[in-house]
């Protein structure tokens, strides 16, 4: 048999395929099909046909842990220093940070469990990668939607510390975008974390980091509390620099540390990125 | 002595039906444990872990911006009989929701099993002796972890050991009743861990006393396992001011809880697996 | 010029080969098949030539393309079907449809009335709004089968494509892949069944440990390693070895399976009636045309189903 056999209807439905696929840049040519709106259709979908509860009982965790502690612990504690020095109300201490770490825990669920989830057990990547989609659309569009999710949560809780009068200024918007930001550095690491992983087992180790981190990152009481020694070792975690920068934003007050903050986490998500990048074969295509 | 199980004949397969009717239960409990193994190392870097992060961070770490003496005692003392008693409860939340409904819908454990002479009594009774190994377990752990951070009041302190065995199973044994009785994984279990346990864990007095919760939110302790077994552990810890009739009550809730769970799971496993 | 070329095709997982050094070319509108046991390398193969495993060594190119390098453009051209259904279970079945032709970058207005055609074609259209979930085995799989069929491929890979589904339901799908073939469809297909290989491969390679142990049409692969006919005769667990060197005087080639003893001859009635006059007695007895599954045992030693 000799010459290309034509397949009637292939070449005009696949046209659209072709043209957008050669309008990417060429060196992603094997990882990228610039496609990565169709991974998000999905995830849209999924949610609309979810069960909006599940989505709300994440919401209602920090707010849980808010209003515990905020309540009853503060009760015992009264006030801590804010970031300005001036005494606050413990539930306004508390707060910003909760916000911090529910967008990392979000986030590393996201792409840790869930994406592994999907991977080895519903097969749902496998199923995206006999398609023209490449191995970074799947991950863009993954964690697109990881951000989206964090961004529900972090518009309803802050229109919950809001009503309950524990932000006093306008920067407390900016927890948004900070949130997101937070997110993405987080999503970005546990991508690259996720394509190490060969057993479920190993998914027990995610707590085993983030519930200390959370526990010691200056969340539920002041860094001064620790040796000094302590405190350069929680500074030096990804969680204590998104309390504080949440702290400073939700009373408007800024320290020459707040540019380092956000650099900490600007430089987490491009090393992240680029890790996760470079992974993406070792993760999707095994 | 039982009778021989094997004979000139080979199996005596009656002989082999009424031990396991009289012993099914430990046969069951054998096949947890081993079962359980692979994850022995999960299990005490948890279990180890859990205590030392805990009281570091909450007995130490708040206990250094509470100024004032709580329920009499210093901070860390307070919290400490708390965190001990959520700890093992959360566990046995845990193990009462994925791992029993796994049992009957995914690996099927409970229906291999069934199909030989085991029933459902010896089912129920060998997860329960199983989790009373694993409670027992974690629990000394923490005690001991406890003792070297000076969190306890007294030697009677380690009755909360025993306090917290009970306590798990009467989260447990419920938790283990419902769960056999669902057909496909669904949102329950989310919803269990999201606005049960957790809500248990944050609210129910294991951080700061249920006086300091407005009169509206302190049922949620009332009706909690942790409430009733951490109250129960402060007073064996550092003797903290309870009425005996009041004893008497979380004594009765906690029994009462696992040994209503136990006959429920006896009937919702019975009823699975005749299915 | 061939739409997959391979050359010294490797994939190695630590020490083990999972495919050894395979080189094989399918052309345009040919049925190809790769007919092995499990595991031995089959699905890996299929992995490759769709560019979601990564080989470790050697060359390939389908459609005169590396499927590594630019694996989005070699997929646009292929519909997959896979061995384990891997349908998206949180969408319901028309969602599924659509959805993959969204990954494959199809307009909506094409993708809509496509959707409803291939829900015909998988007699599902009653099941359009249900949970995956929800679908028996069967329905499962032949949404499986039509979801590979969004982008009007030129090319399909079937993995296994009718493990599981009923002797009805594999002769609509077998018609439905004879048509996609008349079109110019070229089809390569993993299997273990030898009747599922006689029925649709023009020809196909024969693999066992991740190596080529044959190669051919199904009739010249017959031909060539066995007889015409094959006379299966059972003589009870205990004596069926002991008749072994009783057998052997009466044809020159044959195997003792744990369960029974194949007898290779051109004329089976004829050695049966040889068997039957020397009064060795089996206890069942039968004569039957050779099959790809007599090609395997002489190939390998080894039953293809074990």
């Amino acid at each position: 048999m000799s010459g290309d056999v034509r397949v009637p209807g292939h070449d005009e439905a696949i046209a659209p395929t072709l043209r957008r696929l050669r309008s990417r840049p060429r060196w992603l040519a094997g990882l990228y099909a610039g496609n990565a709106r169709a991974v998000i259709g999905r995830g849209f979908r999924v949610i609309r046909a979810q069960n909006w509860g599940v989505i709300a009982t994440g919401f209602f965790e920090p707010v849980f842990y808010l209003l515990a502690m905020g309540l009853g612990m503060g009760q015992l504690v009264g006030e801590l220093p804010g970031p300005d020095g001036r005494p606050i109300p413990y539930a306004m201490f508390i707060a910003p940070a909760l916000l911090a770490t529910s967008a990392m825990n979000g986030a590393i669920y996201d792409s840790v469990n869930n994406v592994f989830f999907k991977l080895r057990y519903a097969k749902l990547y496998e199923g995206m990668l006999a398609t023209s989609l490449g191995p970074m659309d799947v991950a863009l569009g993954e964690i697109f939607m990881a951000l989206f999710r964090g961004l529900l949560y972090s518009i309803g809780f802050l229109g919950v510390i809001t009503v309950m009068g524990l932000v006093t200024s306008w920067w407390a918007l900016a927890m948004i975008p900070v949130a997101l930001l937070i997110a993405l550095g987080f999503a970005s690491i546990g991508m690259a974390v996720t394509s190490f992983i060969t057993g479920f087992q190993q998914l027990d180790l995610v707590p085993v980091v983030l519930l200390p981190m959370f526990l010691c990152s200056a969340t539920l009481y002041p860094i001064t509390v620790y040796p000094e020694a302590v405190q350069w070792f929680v500074k030096a975690l990804p969680l204590w620099h998104g309390v504080e920068l949440m702290r400073q934003l939700s009373v408007g007050v800024f320290t020459s540390m707040t540019g380092v903050h956000v650099a900490y986490f600007l430089v987490m998500s491009v090393i992240g990125i680029a890790v996760a990048s470079l992974r993406l074969r070792r993760l999707f295509l095994r | 002595m039982t009778e021989p199980i094997v004979s000139d004949h080979g199996l005596d397969h009656f002989a082999l039906a009424a031990r396991t009717r009289r012993f099914g239960a430990v046969q069951f409990l054998d096949y947890r444990l081993r079962a359980e193994r692979p994850f022995l190392i999960t299990f005490l870097t948890t279990a180890l872990g859990n205590p030392l992060l805990y009281l570091a961070a909450m007995g130490l770490g708040l206990g250094a911006v509470v100024q004032r003496p709580v329920g009499g005692v210093p901070y860390l003392l307070f919290v400490a009989p708390g965190l001990l008693i959520s700890t093992v409860v959360t566990t046995a939340a845990n193990w009462g929701t994925w791992p029993i409904f796994s049992g009957f819908k995914w690996e099927k454990t409970y229906f291999s099993a069934g199909a030989s002479p085991l029933g459902a009594r010896q089912l129920v009774l060998g997860e329960t002796l199983g989790m009373v190994v694993r409670l027992l377990l974690q629990g000394l752990i923490f005690w001991l972890i406890g003792l070297a951070f000076g969190a306890w009041g007294s030697p009677a302190s380690v009755l909360a050991v025993p306090i917290g065995i009970v306590a798990g199973l009467a989260m447990f044994t419920p938790l283990m009743a419902y769960s056999a009785t669902l057909e496909s994984e669904g949102l329950q279990f989310n919803f269990i861990t999201r606005l049960i346990v957790m809500p248990m864990f944050l609210f129910a007095g294991t951080f700061f006393p249920l006086e300091a919760m407005p009169v509206y939110l302190r049922w949620i302790g009332w009706v909690s396992p942790m409430w009733h077994g951490t109250q129960l552990s402060r007073v064996a810890s550092f003797g903290l001011d309870v009425p005996g009739w009041l004893i008497g009550v979380h004594v009765a809730f906690l029994v009462g809880c696992a040994a209503a769970g136990l006959w429920c799971a006896d009937r919702t496993f019975a009823r699975r697996l005749v299915k | 010029m061939p739409v997959i070329e391979a050359r010294d095709l490797t994939k190695a997982y630590g020490d083990f080969l999972a495919v050894d050094h395979i080189s094989f070319e399918v052309a345009p509108g040919e049925s190809f098949g790769l007919l092995g046991p499990n595991g031995a390398g089959k699905s890996t193969t299929m992995r490759m030539i769709s560019g979601s495993t990564l080989r470790s060594s050697g060359e390939l190119s389908v459609l005169a393309m590396d499927p590594e390098r630019r694996g989005p453009e070699v997929r646009a051209h292929l519909g997959i079907i896979p061995q384990a259904d891997n349908l998206d279970e949180e969408l319901r079945t028309r969602d599924n449809l659509i959805v993959y032709g969204r990954y494959f970058g199809l307009p909506l207005s094409y993708l809509r009335p496509k959707a409803d055609e291939l829900l015909e074609f998988a007699q599902l259209t009653d099941k359009a709004g249900e949970k995956v979930q929800a679908l028996s085995g069967g329905m499962k799989r032949r949404l499986t089968i039509a979801r590979g069929l969004v982008n009007e491929p030129k090319m399909l890979l079937l993995d296994e494509p009718t493990t599981g589904l009923d002797p009805q339901a594999r002769h609509i799908l077998w018609d439905r892949l004879f048509r996609l073939k008349e079109q110019g469809v070229t089809l390569v297909v993993t299997t273990h069944f030898m009747d599922e290989a006689e029925q649709l491969c023009d020809r196909l390679i024969v693999i066992d440990h991740g190596q080529i142990v044959a190669e051919g049409s199904p009739s010249a692969l017959i031909r060539q390693y066995s007889t015409r006919e094959v006379v299966e005769v059972r003589f009870g667990s205990e004596r069926n070895a002991a008749m072994e060197p009783e057998l052997r005087r009466l044809c020159d080639r044959l195997e003792v399976l744990p369960d029974r003893i194949l007898l290779y001859a051109d004329d089976g009635e004829a050695l049966l009636e040889a068997i039957n006059n020397r009064n060795l007695a089996p206890v069942t007895q039968l004569v039957r045309r050779s099959s790809l599954e007599d090609v395997f045992l002489r190939l390998t030693g080894r039953s293809l189903i074990d």
